[in-house]
């Protein structure tokens, strides 16, 4: 045993000595092979805690939200609904809410107006407005300070500031801007006892689409959305932007196979002639194979890890820079938030698989026919 | 100690361009004794001595070392042979480029194992006893022809072989070099060890230390004296 481990240590020493004799070549090859390890994980990580934050975002959301419908768009629902809707077993509550879009000239954004108080949120007073994080930045807002909003009616109103919205929401709050019912009214020209859906949570997740099934029964002129529609709408947003990122990177991805492959398999004359040496000065085929294929991993596997380390950081210390404007944000304002550092064990393997397997494989093939020469080739310097 | 019975040797057998290299070599090689194979080019004195060195297998005949067969043996056991049997001098040194010349005669013991100090030790004090010491950290690639030489002689004696082999060991070494090697074979020869040459240098065939000479041609043997 000790003399095993003495030989591989052995081999591993002539290895890393090998690398080291060929520093140009294995570095770019080290190099592009760490970048394109990192554009990869940097976009699965992105879009996968993108994925993960909206999910943990919406668990406080409705279950059912009910619309009505008038000739195919989305109407203002009266609160017969609630009663027409009758005693559903299963809805634990049943509120109808208020909401809609402000847009802002001069930032050339749309915020979400919304009157809080089914989303579990805290409620404001009249004359007062809570604000998303990302809102507050653009317009220098301050606690206590005021904002200035034109209404519908196209007067200006002006409202104070009460609180900004918590940080830790920012992926679905950043656009958001809370305010009173009877401030929403006005500032709109809502009519009066009117909504904009019914929001219903139900006792068993289970049940939903039972539930949504009765809803539709009862209510012909009426939508049904589900929580976890939103979430799968979510999850192909998030599926589809990281599918145009790999696309676009996919021109890179197959340069560097070729590359890769081209080094990789392509023993350079030295390296088929240091082959033959070891092979006649008494090393086995195995030996040599080991070795050329402990090279090849140990620059797949560095690559893998710095690549993947600094796509980490890349996500979770640096918000992703590279990727933010393609994968975040949905209208003109950029959310900034804090992304919880989490490894999918399934993703980091697929990436793996698909990364450092292939090289591995390329390599094996060139080296094995260079091993298998004859030693005596060495003898009558055909090598 | 290595004995050669009816051996032959084929190149592209069965193609159009077969060749035959050696034709039925029939030997005796006693131990501790210095041969020099002796021929003009494509005489087959190079593929006899891979035959010899377990480097290559016969296409036909048998190759005993110290009574035992070992023409019909696998690489992996004929390769553990030569590791343990024989150091190679090649005619090209043949030495790992990048790397030093105390690593380059380390390398043939990198495969048994062994404590990396003692191996270093040793490889040292066989720089050392060819005075190379000055030149062991030098990479191999700077050293001049004859210390490149001698760094290879190290390297065949690392594992210390019953059997040196060395192919057309003067050929790219002038008088004075080559007087040089023959004295380190000298040596050699005095402790023991059984020497194999191949050569057409006079100077090495007449050579004090050679004890015996098989000439050849065309694969066969045409003296022996």
């Amino acid at each position: 045993m000790r003399t095993w481990i003495e030989k591989q240590k052995y081999l591993i020493d002539f290895t890393l000595s090998s690398l080291a004799r060929r520093k140009v070549k294995n570095l770019g090859l080290l190099f592009l092979y760490t970048v394109i390890v990192f554009l990869l994980a940097s976009v699965m990580l992105f879009t996968q805690a993108l994925r993960r934050e909206a999910a943990a975002s919406l668990a406080g959301a409705p279950d059912v939200i009910v619309q009505r419908m008038v000739a195919g768009r989305h109407d203002l629902i009266s609160p017969d609904y609630i009663g027409k809707l009758g005693n559903l077993r299963g809805v634990r509550k049943t509120e109808s809410r208020l909401w809609g879009y402000y847009y802002d000239p001069i930032e050339r954004a749309n915020y979400t107006v919304m009157v809080p108080g089914s989303a579990g949120q805290e409620g404001v007073s009249t004359g007062r407005v809570a604000v998303g994080q990302e809102i507050a930045r653009r317009l220098g807002l301050t606690l206590n300070g005021k904002i200035l909003l034109t209404a519908y009616s196209g007067e200006s109103r002006s409202f104070d500031i009460a609180r900004f919205l918590p940080l830790e929401s920012e992926l679905l709050t950043a656009d958001l801007l809370l305010m009173s019912e009877e401030d929403f009214r006005s500032f709109f020209g809502y009519p009066a006892g009117q909504y904009t859906d019914i929001a219903l949570t139900v006792v068993n997740p289970q049940e939903v689409h039972n539930i949504a099934g009765k809803i539709a029964n009862r209510l012909p002129d009426s939508r049904v959305i589900l929580r976890e529609e939103i979430l799968r709408t979510y999850d192909s947003i998030f599926n589809w932007r990281e599918g145009v990122v790999l696309a676009l990177l996919s021109g890179a991805v197959i340069a560097f196979a070729i590359f890769a492959l081209e080094k990789a398999s392509g023993l350079s004359a030295d390296e088929k002639r240091e082959i033959g040496i070891l092979k006649a000065i008494g090393w086995e085929t195995g030996d040599v194979i080991r070795m050329k294929f402990w090279e090849g991993a140990l620059i797949s596997l560095t690559a893998f890890f710095l690549g993947y380390t600094a796509a980490y950081l890349h996500v979770f210390r640096f918000a992703a820079a590279l990727f933010e404007p393609v994968l975040k944000g949905w209208s003109t304002l950029y959310p900034q938030f804090e992304l919880v550092p989490t490894l999918d064990g399934f993703e980091l393997a697929t990436l793996f698989f698909f990364t450092v397997f292939p090289y591995a494989l390329a390599t094996i093939v060139p080296i094995w026919r260079a091993a298998v020469t004859d030693p005596d080739s060495v003898m009558r310097g055909s090598l | 100690m290595i004995e050669l019975a009816g051996v032959r040797k084929a190149f592209n057998q069965g193609r159009p361009n077969e060749f035959w290299a050696l034709n039925g070599i029939d030997l005796n090689l006693a131990p501790q004794q210095a041969t020099v194979f002796f021929g003009p080019s494509g005489s087959g004195k190079t593929t006899l001595l891979t035959i010899v060195g377990c480097l290559a297998r016969p296409t036909a005949g048998r190759v005993r070392l110290n009574g035992q067969d070992i023409s019909g043996l696998p690489e992996r056991f004929l390769t553990g042979l030569r590791r343990r049997t024989f150091g190679f001098i090649f005619q090209q040194f043949n030495l790992v480029r990048g790397l030093s010349a105390t690593e380059n005669v380390m390398l043939p013991a990198y495969p048994l194992g062994g404590d990396w100090r003692e191996l270093k030790e040793r490889a040292e004090t066989l720089l050392d006893s060819l005075k190379l010491s000055h030149r062991r950290t030098a990479r191999v690639e700077w050293l001049s022809g004859g210390e490149q030489q001698r760094v290879a002689i190290a390297r065949a004696l690392v594992n210390d072989p019953e059997v040196l082999i060395a192919d057309e060991p003067t050929a790219n070494l002038d008088t004075a070099l080559s007087n040089e090697f023959l004295g380190i074979l000298e040596t050699l020869a005095g402790e023991g060890r059984s020497l194999l040459l191949t050569s057409h240098d006079p100077l090495v065939v007449e050579s004090s230390v050679v004890r015996r000479v098989v000439a050849l041609r065309d694969g066969r043997i045409v003296g022996d004296r």
